[in-house]
């Protein structure tokens, strides 16, 4: 089942894509072999923004540990510091109130379109096309100014804490939100017919990266990636979360298992936090925030593990405790290092623009990688 | 399939496996048992390949140091029938050895990689063990809890 | 009349009254050098300008606005950025070859420049092979392509120069096609008679499909020729970093940007001599007054309008698609473009053998 390690023949060349290269976004080496432009093997190198967030988080309070984990995704920043408040939450068995419960859910869905709209363009870009990239920034642009009215940050939001939300809405928040919901359904629509219609991008993605649905699997692929390969793993339908279950929306499937199911699937997930969002906006329930919690958390003894479905995937947090303030083993399941461990085999038989184009609907995020 | 039910498919296949009961409030309810480190391999197969499990997915391979032993953790699930079970093994401290599965899982490849360099575990028949986050020449496994590092680690 | 064509002739006269005619002639090799140099740092400084405003307008910024009025002046602080920059030869290059590169680069762009009509009766060189010329030397590009990849010790570099050199041996092909089929319409390939058969109309409208097709072709072929975007797989900046320039820095760098420039500038230049009637007004058939009031516009004015028309084409085409694939660009040439263009060259010979052209 396992390839062949070896398969370098004389005449091949090998190649260091990154970790500074303009199409890694971050830092990802790539030791790429190729015979001429084919690619006959891939083998990713990690760790050159390793932190060892796992570590550092062994020795912070549950209160403190939330704040370092914004910057292992950092483009959904928001749904990483929900799974941890979730597990957390989970632990000391704290009932949230209704509003915190709505507010976390727009700004998750809020947090998924950025970062699907920053995606979008960085896709666009690794296939040459520059102009998708500042478009879609136009947009990206109005929900981080959301994002900083609320949470004070644009990037690394640290708004979700245990047992609630930081802070209530801004008073522009519902305002804000209505004007974007608008302008992104005007201007989506023109970008489908830039982009996802055109034939020069429809031939780059058609037919390359195939990744079957067993193999997705397998590779444990989440989010995207692996619904673009027909495998039901939106964790917000399978194990909901918060309200998840009261909403209408959809699990976007395609069947094509290329890049181009990959790309449909980001993009018709779009349309549906805007549906989520819309169907939220006029009914924020009144009331708390924030559930009454103690100043110091000490979750019992015991393991507890949280599913959330970011913007790129399955996220897991698993926290054991000894029943001390901090935890004492914390593992992040992160949904970007499963999905690049399929990139060897998706890769494998391409071009290099193919990879080029892979590594974009993978959609991967280095810190989220490396942690 | 049901917890109950689970537990009784599965102690038909590894009657050596014992669970883990309820002490602390694992309010997911999944079914938690332990495994002797030799066992694993032929058990991993089966949960794979056994009709009515189809435990295909693996979500999540980590190793936790308990200062006197090593326990390995499988979170396992499968796409088919939507159950889950968290399969541990308790490993030596001083020669942490188990099994791959990483032909079962292809996803094990990398998560045992960076198991291994974390933690030290050697995953044997593993087909490329090298450090994959880590700097080749680094000494030391560093989400141990007696690893010490003056320089770049801080404590609070 | 006021034209550039006086003027050179006055020029010419006064120098002959002055000088030897071989003196002369001398002088006028002088200034014919100089102009081409200048045209073509003018060229580098108002291209470079034209695609940083163009891509910034389609991309909803302002583009560089704080050198001069309206960042006018933003390419000269470039120009002499990159003069005072260190020029680095990488350690295991061919230094010789690495060097030598970007002059050729330059020097075949050069070469292009002679026998462009730029007005009435400006010209550098009317030879009677004009077009073949202009093909002929074209492809010398490639060779400075391939040199710099080659020479760099760069792997990025050498699949860039790999990819260039099977790209424009490729689209020569259809490029030189197309040309034909205007050649066969006009039958001469010297450069003042393709304008001169102009005067009734221009090709792209007399010359039925053929010339359409031919058009449509050339204007694909010559974006590929340029290595510019969707076709920018030399340098495709997104999987090869920056192709085969990626160890050239400073000045020399400069002259690959510089040539790349320059032949956007021929190509256009060539497409709208032999498509759009060169510095041949916008006649209409038999509409006198209305052919009037176009000649009182100056000749090198519709030349450099139709040109830069050209060049607004290939900058928007390189701001709204995506590149494609090696095997996808190779595809379009030897299974569409090249068949298409060899049908259409019957076409435009049956069409003028039968006259049916206006």
């Amino acid at each position: 089942m396992l390839e062949e390690v070896s398969v370098i023949d004389q005449g091949d060349m090998i190649i260091n894509i990154g970790p500074q290269h303009p199409s890694t976004h971050g830092v990802l080496q790539l030791v790429v072999t190729l015979n001429g432009e084919t690619i006959k093997k891939v083998e990713p190198h990690l760790g050159y923004i390793h932190r060892s967030i796992e570590k550092m988080c062994e020795s912070l309070s549950y209160r403190q540990f939330i704040y370092v984990t914004s910057r292992m995704d950092y483009l959904s920043s928001h749904i990483n510091n929900h799974g941890c408040a979730l597990c957390v939450e989970k632990g000391l068995q704290i009932e949230l109130p209704e509003r915190a419960k709505v507010i976390r859910v727009l700004m998750d869905e809020l947090t998924r379109i950025a970062s699907h709209e920053l995606w979008w363009g960085a896709m666009a870009m690794d296939l040459g096309a520059f102009t998708p990239f500042f478009l879609a920034f136009r947009e990206r642009e109005t929900i981080t100014d959301i994002m900083e009215d609320t949470c004070g940050a644009r990037l690394t939001m640290n708004y979700i804490v245990p047992g609630g939300v930081m802070a209530d809405l801004h008073p522009d928040f519902q305002r804000k939100v209505k004007a974007f919901i608008k302008l992104f359904r005007e201007k989506a629509d023109q970008y489908n017919e830039l982009v996802t219609g055109n034939i020069i991008f429809q031939s780059r993605m058609k037919n390359v990266g195939i990744l079957s649905k067993e193999d997705a699997i397998s590779y444990g692929c989440t989010g995207p990636t692996a619904r673009g390969s027909g495998v039901n793993c939106d964790i917000r339908k399978l194990y909901p979360y918060e309200i998840y279950d009261k909403l209408k929306f959809d699990e976007i499937l395609e069947t094509g298992c290329d890049s181009f199911s990959r790309y449909l699937v980001r993009v018709k997930e779009m349309y549906q936090s805007i549906s989520i969002i819309e169907q939220l906006i006029d009914n924020i329930p009144e009331g708390d925030f924030q559930a009454k919690t103690k100043a110091v958390l000490k979750l019992p003894k015991g393991e507890f593990y949280t599913r959330v479905e970011t913007a790129r995937g399955e996220l897991g947090v698993y926290i054991v405790s000894e029943g001390g303030t901090t935890p004492y083993r914390i593992k992040f399941r992160s949904p970007g290092f499963s999905n690049l461990s399929a990139l060897n085999h998706m890769a494998k038989g391409g071009k290099i623009g193919d990879l080029v184009a892979m590594m974009g609907t993978l959609d991967l995020v280095i810190p989220d990688i490396d942690r | 399939m049901t917890n109950e039910e689970l537990k009784i498919k599965l102690t038909e296949l590894l009657s050596s496996a014992t669970f883990e009961e309820g002490t602390d409030p694992i309010a997911i309810g999944w079914v938690n048992l332990f495994i002797a480190p030799a066992e694993w391999k032929p058990f991993a197969q089966q949960l794979r390949s056994t009709e009515g499990l189809d435990f295909d997915f693996l979500f999540c391979v980590t190793c936790i140091d308990w200062k006197t032993h090593l326990t390995m953790v499988y979170h396992l699930t499968s796409t088919k029938h939507r159950h889950t079970i968290v399969v541990k093994s308790k490993l030596d401290r001083t020669k942490p050895e188990i099994e791959t599965v990483c032909d079962i899982w292809r996803t094990a490849e990398f998560h045992e990689r960076e198991q291994a360099e974390m933690f030290g575990v050697n995953f044997l028949n593993h087909p490329d063990l090298r450090k994959l986050i880590l700097t080749d020449d680094f000494e030391g496994f560093p989400l141990r809890k007696d690893f010490e590092d003056p320089i770049n680690m801080i404590k609070l | 009349m006021w034209s550039l064509g006086n003027i050179t002739q006055s020029v010419d006269a006064w120098l002959n009254e002055a000088f030897s005619p071989a003196i002369a002639l001398l002088i006028e090799f002088v200034i014919v050098g100089t102009m081409a140099i200048s045209l073509f740092a003018i060229l580098g400084l108002v291209l470079v300008m034209m695609e940083r405003k163009v891509s910034a307008y389609m991309q909803i910024r302002l583009g560089p606005n704080r050198v001069g009025p309206k960042g006018m002046f933003q390419t000269f602080a470039d120009t002499i950025k990159l003069l005072l920059k260190e020029g680095l030869t990488p350690t295991g290059s061919d230094k010789f070859l690495f060097n030598l590169a970007p002059v050729i680069a330059i020097i075949s762009a050069m070469l292009l420049l002679a026998p462009i009509a730029f007005a009435k009766d400006f010209q550098m060189w009317d030879l009677n092979i004009g077009v073949l010329y202009v093909s002929a030397i074209s492809s010398v590009a490639v060779i400075s392509i391939l040199m710099a990849g080659w020479s760099s010790n760069n792997k990025y570099s050498l699949l860039g120069a790999m990819r260039s050199g099977a790209q424009i041996v490729s689209y020569e092909l259809s490029a030189g096609l197309s040309i034909l089929a205007i050649v066969v319409l006009v039958g001469s390939l010297k450069m003042s008679d393709i304008v001169a058969s102009q005067e009734t109309g221009w090709w792209l409208f007399k010359g039925h499909i053929p010339a359409l097709i031919a058009f449509v072709t050339f204007i694909i072929a010559a974006t590929a020729e340029t290595n510019r975007a969707p076709f920018d797989l030399a340098e495709a900046e997104s999987e090869l970093t920056a192709g085969f320039h990626t160890e050239y820095s400073g000045m020399r760098f400069a002259l690959f940007f510089l040539a790349e420039y320059v032949n956007i500038f021929i190509v256009c230049a060539i497409g709208a001599t032999l498509f759009l009637g060169g510095w041949m007004p916008f006649h209409i058939g038999q509409l006198e007054a209305f052919n009037h009031v176009m000649d009182f516009i100056p000749s090198s004015l519709w030349f450099f309008g139709k040109t830069f028309f050209l060049i607004f084409v290939i900058m928007w085409f390189r701001w709204t698609f995506p590149r494609l694939r090696i095997d996808q660009l190779l595809n379009l040439e030897w299974k569409y473009l090249l068949p298409i263009s060899m049908f259409n060259l019957l076409l435009a010979t049956a069409i003028a053998i039968m006259g049916w052209h206006f």
